[in-house]
């Protein structure tokens, strides 16, 4: 199977390449056999059931889980046991989870300029700045000196997709950021989510959110247990998907 | 019935009346059914027993100034023997002359103490103020110096004692407990195993068999003329004990931090160390502030358990007192004297914690 990058990205260097990579929990097998290319500015959108392995895969790209077999190379830096591969990956690469896991005990300023001040080694006023940018970009700037938990689960994400960005990474990573929101606030973080991939970051997205794929990915990936069965441009995934699986799994999700 | 939705919305109301006044309160709180009825009325009864028969013993009958013992036996308690040994009582055995140098030390500790209840001056200051502090306290108490003397650590006893065991104690056992805790969940397994060794084995063995030890074994291991200061072995016992009780309480919080907070300083590209002091550790301390003030306070009073290697504390001063000839049977007043002493630093650690909870747990206030 070629890998099918989109149109504008397609005569760049990958950023994010995985070869060959296999993960075990135990005796179990999570993942087999992956094989992905992320280009420079594209957008690519994981789905597929539970227990798949696609959080696993993302996860592997910033070295939160740790993949036993292949090649896993971001941003040119290969990912090995090496603390100092890892850290440098992990600056080039922002990360979205489905749970926030914004910091309790700062407040959002202070989320969102702790990395950049103490990773980063920002002055802490040129840090606070970036943070308020980021802020007015997510569309929450008055809300900058209060407490993760006097926020709504919306906005939670969205201060947590601005303390990603307050890194200035080159990729981002969303591990199915609207599966923990009240449906009325999907919306506002699949705008902002939108609205960065109009802006050409890379992104990879676990999601099940099948109309923000539709517009936003350049590349359809479809995994199931373990692995990646089908991948396509959205428009050919959906409307042609190759694999019995794949057309199984849409019909569950698209059908209600 | 009708399936109309409703197009305007409905009016704020405010709550049903709540029961007011003393009797509203009574009724509410002490007599809001039978059984709670009956008990009120015998917890009064037995207070009426109790109360009149020591406020007569404690201030009625009570005589306050006596020229000694045989003259101080009466119905009631006998506060001149306080007032006859309380210089004894704080100070011990430190020379008599040189005993304005243990009340300095005292007030130098309550200055410090109260300079940490200042929100404003937490961090760097607060920190340089205590280091000021205990110099003074070590100066004053060891002298050595043109116009003070050098008094030797034998001889210091009482109040300053007990205070220097349990403070001391407090601030190094601490850092030493939050290192074996982080230890003890360490990915290494030689660090890990360690530190469980460490804690398993110190938590195990009663602190009075630990100061014995250090005070009575380690000398003969040591070689000949070469000797550690019985008050510096007991607190060196003291900071080792400490620290493993207050691992497992730090471990505990350790546990309580959600794995999606490191993986979130993880993915921010936070090393173990920043991730540890910014995030972890934070939250971890925050959230067990009630059992680490509880095991200062029992660290507190297990300061009087020197007294098995000849150190004389508060507690063990106070019991020396009572060996006086002249000043026989008064060991109730004397008890009474030092639990007041004794509770009303134990009782300030507990409002401090409530200061601490308050400052530390913003975010879960609403």
């Amino acid at each position: 199977m070629s890998d099918v990058g989109s149109a504008a990205g397609a005569t760049a260097a990958p950023v994010i390449e995985l070869q060959g990579v296999h993960k075990w929990y135990g005796e179990f097998h999570v993942l087999r056999d992956i094989n992905l290319q992320v280009r420079k500015g594209e957008k690519v959108v994981v789905c597929g059931p539970s227990g798949s392995g696609k959080s696993t895969m993302i996860r592997c790209i910033n070295r939160l889980e740790e993949h036993q077999r292949g090649r896993i190379v971001v941003a040119g830096i290969e990912l090995t046991s090496d603390l100092k591969n890892i850290e440098a990956i992990r600056r080039e690469v922002g990360m979205v989870f489905q749970q926030f896991n914004l910091f309790p005990h700062l407040t959002v300023l202070q989320n969102l300029t702790l990395a950049p001040i103490w990773v980063r080694k920002l002055p802490k006023k040129e840090a606070e700045e970036t943070a308020r940018y980021y802020l007015e970009r997510v569309r929450i700037p008055d809300q900058a000196d209060k407490y993760p938990g006097q926020l709504s689960g919306g906005q939670q994400q969205r201060v947590a997709i601005a303390r990603s960005l307050c890194m200035k990474p080159e990729i981002m990573l969303f591990d199915e950021p609207t599966s923990a929101l009240d449906p009325e606030m999907i919306k506002e973080v699949l705008d902002v989510m939108t609205g960065l991939a109009e802006e050409g970051m890379t992104m990879v997205c676990v999601t099940h959110e099948m109309g923000f794929a539709r517009t936003v990915a350049d590349m359809m990936v479809f995994m199931d247990r373990g692995e990646i069965i089908e991948r396509a441009p959205p428009r050919d995934f959906f409307s042609n998907p190759q694999s019995d699986r794949t057309r199984t799994f849409l019909s569950q999700i698209l059908a209600h | 019935m009708t399936d109309i939705a409703r197009q305007v919305p409905a009016a704020a109301q405010a709550p049903p009346p709540r029961p007011t006044g003393a009797i509203g309160w009574l009724r509410a709180n002490l007599f809001n059914s039978v059984f709670n009825a009956v008990l009120t009325v015998a917890a009064l009864a037995l207070i009426g027993l109790a109360v009149p028969p020591l406020i007569r013993w404690a201030l009625i009958d009570a005589i306050w100034s006596a020229p000694n013992g045989q003259a101080c036996h009466g119905g009631g308690a006998c506060w001149a023997f306080i007032g006859a040994k309380f210089r004894f009582i704080l100070f011990g055995r430190y020379p008599i002359e040189e005993q304005w140098r243990p009340a300095a030390v005292i007030i130098v500790f309550i200055a410090m103490i109260a300079a940490a209840c200042v929100r404003r001056l937490w961090g760097r200051r607060l920190a340089a103020i205590w280091f000021v502090g205990l110099s003074a306290v070590f100066l004053l108490m060891a002298g050595g110096l043109p116009g003070l003397p050098r008094v030797e650590t034998a001889l210091w006893s009482g109040l300053p004692l007990t205070l220097i065991l349990a403070v001391i104690g407090m601030l190094l056992g601490f850092p030493l407990g939050v290192l074996l805790a982080l230890g003890r969940r360490s990915q290494l397994p030689a660090v890990r195993a360690i530190c469980i060794g460490y804690i398993e084995l110190v938590r195990g063995v009663p602190l009075i068999t630990v100061l014995f030890m250090a005070s009575l074994m380690l000398p003969l291991f040591l070689p000949s003329g070469v000797t550690i200061d019985k008050l510096l072995r007991a607190q060196i016992a003291f900071i080792l004990f400490a620290a493993a009780y207050l691992a497992e309480v730090v471990r505990g919080g350790l546990q309580a931090i959600p794995k999606g907070q490191v993986e979130a300083a993880d993915a921010l590209g936070l090393s173990y160390l920043q991730r540890t002091r910014l995030i972890v550790l934070p939250q971890a301390l925050a959230l067990v502030i009630p059992p680490l003030v509880n095991t200062f306070i029992s660290m507190f009073k297990d300061t009087s358990l020197v007294i098995i290697v000849s150190l004389f504390d508060l507690l063990g001063a106070t019991e020396f007192a009572l060996t006086d000839s002249n000043w026989q049977g008064f060991s109730v007043e004397a008890d009474v004297f030092i639990a007041m002493i004794y509770w009303s630093f134990c009782f300030f650690m507990s409002r401090y914690s409530q200061l601490l909870e308050r400052e530390f747990n913003r975010d879960r206030r609403r």
